[in-house]
């Protein structure tokens, strides 16, 4: 075989591969629903409480088609990209904040460490009480998830860079507020990236457990409603949603991570 | 007056529980145009020497004096080059060159055709646009040896700046150095543990003593020597001489012995 040959083999090589891996991804994905609607069908589960994915479908067609779900789906995913933005920065201005001053940063570490290990969902009750039972507390839920662990991961990034690159600056005569611009945060850049990722996750489900507590619309209202008239099916369809949207969520981040990584030049 | 003055300075460490003496009452000047060479084992404290040299230590007794000024008061004039280039990855090679004038708000057209003129000089064409992990390491000193001089400093201070090199690009670059500073007539101090290379680049040799780094001792090296380019220096009959009396020096001071004092030259 000439040298086209083989490479034209390791490229058939490679196609192969992925077929294979997309057609388990599938086959999963296809016995997964199947098992639930024939389970749900032979009474091997409780129909009433798990429902089954016809069920949910022609819930999904209805919903969809009377605009009832929309609206519901609008707010939750406003909520949560709000929530997971302004958590995001708060976090980075926060850990800006603490690297700026290597005292302020010693005198926040113990209330860091014990925000951090609070389960933050606790204080619902608290969020509620103050910014009123609406879409304020949700969005703070989402905010108040995940702010903290961008503070520290963002933080302790901002520390970890190499600072030799500092002194290099320091050597033309920077300040240290030109230090950071040019050095600290363009260098912690990839965990800030990193974190945009966690943060997805972390806001959906500060979102979701806000609206479990207050809202009378959203995502996670349909769930605690169908909960309560024991409605499975929309419990069901609730979550299918909510799968999907987190997982288109997720892609665009990463989409994002991958284009801001390649104007970087890493 | 010379042109860099050290006046008895000495620099701690501390840490909770503990000290250390780095440096112990270090006095020397050098003049403009000089090319120092500061020698001695790792751990003698020549780096934090250089730091506080470059105001990015303060030291902690003493006075570092730049043309007469202390060394914080006197703006710019010092360049600062590094074991590795330390060339910000996230940069073009020429905002790696500009930093310097970024910095101090000096940009310009000017700046920026000087710029991609040094980068010709030193060899580097057409790499402007490009990143640094577009280059090879010994380009990539080059370009940090650009944005060292892009803001025309008065003494250059180097850090062992060729010891992640490669033996042959490491050669290469001692020539171009040292006929820069020459051209350019810049003071220079450079950090070593290379035997060698102190001698074929610079003019007096500072051997420095650990635990507290001490000056322990000065060579001028010949004139001889001075004159060639490192390279050709490296061959010379004297360059092995003066090479043979450091190296002893070195292993009398391991055995902790002291040898009878020759007279210097």
């Amino acid at each position: 075989m000439n040298d086209r040959q083989l490479f034209e083999s390791y490229q058939r090589g490679l196609k192969r591969e992925r077929k294979i891996v997309l057609t388990w991804q599938l086959t999963i994905l296809i016995a997964f629903f199947t098992i639930w609607e024939a389970a749900s069908r032979l009474y091997w589960i409780d129909p009433l409480l798990f429902s089954s994915p016809s069920k949910v479908i022609h819930l999904l067609a209805v919903r969809i088609g009377n605009g009832s779900l929309i609206t519901h789906l609008q707010i939750t995913l406003f909520e949560t990209i709000i929530g997971f933005i302004i958590g995001t920065i708060g976090g980075v201005i926060i850990a800006t904040a603490l690297w700026s001053s290597a005292r302020f940063a010693k005198v926040m570490d113990p209330y860091l460490v014990v925000f951090n290990a609070m389960p933050k969902v606790a204080l619902g009750p608290i969020l509620i009480v103050a910014l009123g039972p609406g879409y304020l507390s949700i969005i703070a839920m989402g905010f108040i998830i995940s702010v903290i662990v961008t503070t520290l991961v963002v933080f302790s990034a901002f520390n970890e860079v190499d600072p030799n690159y500092e002194k290099v600056l320091r050597s033309f005569g920077a300040t240290r507020w030109q230090c950071f611009r040019e050095a600290i945060f363009p260098a912690a850049m990839p965990a800030m990236i990193s974190t945009l990722k966690v943060n997805v996750g972390l806001s959906w489900v500060g979102v979701i457990v806000g609206e479990y507590l207050v809202s009378k619309q959203g995502l996670g209202y349909l769930i605690i409603y169908g909960f309560q008239v024991f409605d499975f099916t929309l419990v069901m369809a609730s979550l299918v949603i909510i799968a999907i949207l987190a997982a288109i969520m997720y892609k665009l981040v990463e989409k994002l991570e991958r284009w801001l990584i390649k104007n970087r030049n890493i | 007056m010379s042109f860099l003055d050290l006046d008895h300075v000495s620099h701690h460490y501390f840490s909770k529980n503990s000290y250390t003496k780095a440096l112990n009452n270090i006095s020397m000047s050098v003049k403009e145009g000089e090319f120092i060479a500061l020698l001695g084992p790792s751990g003698c404290g020549k780096s934090t020497l250089l730091s506080i040299m470059a105001g990015i230590i303060p030291n902690t007794e003493g006075r570092v004096l730049l043309q007469g000024k202390e060394i914080g008061d006197s703006e710019m004039g010092i360049g600062y080059m590094l074991q590795q280039d330390y060339l910000f990855p996230w940069k073009t090679i020429i905002d790696n060159v500009l930093l310097g004038p970024k910095i101090n708000q000096t940009t310009s057209d000017e700046l920026k055709e000087r710029a991609v003129k040094l980068l010709e000089e030193v060899g580097l064409k057409d790499v402007s646009e490009k990143y640094p992990n577009e280059l090879s390491g010994g380009m990539r000193q080059r370009a940090a040896l650009v944005r060292t001089l892009i803001n025309d400093p008065k003494i250059l201070l180097l850090d062992e700046p060729f010891s992640a090199l490669d033996y042959q690009t490491k050669l290469k670059l001692e020539d171009l150095v040292s006929d820069l500073l020459k051209t350019y007539h810049k003071t220079a101090i450079l950090v070593t543990h290379d035997i060698g290379e102190a001698i074929a680049m610079s003019d007096r040799i500072f051997m420095m003593d650990s635990n507290p780094g001490t000056i322990a001792k000065t060579y001028n090296v010949p004139l001889e020597l001075r004159n060639e380019i490192p390279f050709l220096s490296r061959r010379h009959p004297k360059y092995q001489i003066l090479f043979d009396k450091i190296w002893d020096e070195l292993e009398a001071k391991e055995a902790g012995k002291k040898v009878v004092e020759l007279p210097n030259e």
